[in-house]
């Protein structure tokens, strides 16, 4: 057992955890934040994606333990005050989900994506980041929409160019 | 399956993790995890110790100086990947590590833990042996001719850690992979390098019964003229290859040799299919 200390979505959280805890579980069971989903047994989904220390990873293969003392985001740090993140509305807007199982997973690998990229992406680019993270509803292209939706959205307010 | 219980530790320095690996029953020393982690979720392995070596200052660190590239065992995909200087010095390595599973994936997976754990499909053992690279450890320094021992097998002793990786930048490099479509592993792929002492270097992974081999029969070849035509004829023994649920020995023979033509179509940079 170890005390694992995170900073999740701007507040400091302990709990007293097994060392084999999965960062994915330390988030859904210890800090009941249920967005965050466990899709498969091998690496490969991506439904489990948060941003840890501004990088998007897959927490059901980290351990909470080597996460601690990092700062951690999850899908439900994007709202604020009541109103749906940019990145969330595109994915609204633009039908980019059916079932809504991956969403969460597909929504923190877009903002980290458009934040690396500073909303810089064309179709190609975009396709090749999502590479990480699997739907079986959509075939992914309102999810590339809403996407490179966000994405200008954020160039317009960062005041970037589109090339 | 849940894993079974481990102790996580996460040692400041070397001495630290030395000693505690040397006091633990059945220790593994934890990297990127991306390897370990899913291992132990199966319950392939079950180690009762778990050292996070990512912090020690030995392991980090990258840098390209005097025409030779120091990496750091700690350094991830992503940062090798994005890296000005790799992209400047050898693109084809850049290349490579920007191949490597997904973002995500990228973003934790370390070129130290590929190295140690000589996975027969990872990309990395192939850059290392074409580059001919030095493993430095806390012990010693090993030629990439001597460090490659087998399946998921290295020179590394029982508690060795690799700290750093060392090589020459080549004159030119290239690089070629052919992605199992599912798990995205190379089914073969190709690291061609071209020495400034003019000789040609080619490592072939994904492929070989022994895990990642130099083909030399292509390696004269090439340092005779470095041109796809060069490698016409060659053919490389189905016996020596994987055969597998996958690909049988003679598709994988086939596929390398065609990687090989790629790598050097594409010289200077990679091929990623």
């Amino acid at each position: 057992m170890s005390t694992v200390t995170l900073t999740v979505n701007g507040i400091e959280q302990s709990r007293a955890v097994e060392d084999r805890t999965l960062l994915v579980h330390f988030i859904r069971d210890h800090l009941r934040l249920t967005g965050t989903h466990v899709g498969c047994d091998t690496t490969q989904c991506g439904a489990c994606t948060v941003i840890l220390d501004g990088r998007a990873v897959k927490s059901c293969t980290i351990l909470a333990a080597a996460a601690d003392g990092s700062s951690l985001m999850t899908i439900e740090g994007l709202a604020k005050g009541g109103e749906l993140h940019d990145v969330q509305k595109a994915f609204h807007e633009c039908h980019g989900l059916q079932c809504g199982f991956c969403t969460p997973g597909m929504i923190m690998a877009s903002v980290n994506m458009i934040e690396r990229h500073q909303g810089v992406l064309d179709e190609h680019t975009v396709r090749h980041e999502l590479e990480g993270n699997l739907c079986r509803c959509t075939g992914y292209h309102n999810i590339v929409k809403a996407v490179l939706q966000a994405a200008q959205k954020y160039r317009g307010e960062h005041g970037v160019a589109a090339e | 399956m849940y894993m079974y219980e481990t102790k996580y530790h996460r040692p400041k320095t070397l001495a630290e993790a030395t000693e505690i690996f040397a006091g633990c029953e059945s220790p593994a020393y934890l990297s990127g995890g991306h390897t370990l982690i899913p291992a132990m979720k199966n319950r392939l392995v079950s180690p009762d110790s778990l050292i996070d070596l990512r912090r020690i200052p030995e392991l980090s660190g990258l840098s390209v100086e005097a025409g030779r590239v120091v990496i750091g065992a700690a350094t991830t995909h992503a940062a090798v990947a994005g890296s000005r200087e790799i992209a400047t010095a050898v693109p084809a390595l850049a290349g490579l590590a920007g191949s490597i599973g997904d973002v995500q994936v990228r973003n934790v997976g370390t070129i130290g833990g590929s190295v140690a754990n000589n996975d027969p499909a990872a990309d990395y053992p192939s850059a290392m042996l074409s580059l001919n690279a030095t493993m430095h450890t806390e012990r010693r320094s090993i030629a990439s001719d001597d460090y490659f021992a087998g399946l998921y097998t290295t020179a590394l002793d029982e508690g060795e850690i690799l700290l750093r990786l060392e090589f020459e930048v080549p004159e030119i490099a290239g690089y070629a992979k052919f992605r199992n479509p599912a798990s995205r592993y190379s089914l073969a792929a190709a690291f061609v390098s071209k020495h400034r002492d003019g000789s040609v270097r080619v490592a072939i992974t994904g492929a070989g019964s022994a895990g990642v081999f130099r083909w030399l029969e292509a390696e004269q070849a090439l340092s005779a003229r470095l041109v796809p035509a060069a490698l016409e004829g060659l053919r490389l023994d189905p016996n020596d290859m994987m055969n597998d649920m996958h690909a049988s020995g003679e598709f994988r023979a086939h596929l390398a040799a065609v990687m090989t033509r790629r790598a050097v179509e594409n010289i200077g940079g990679v091929r990623i299919d």
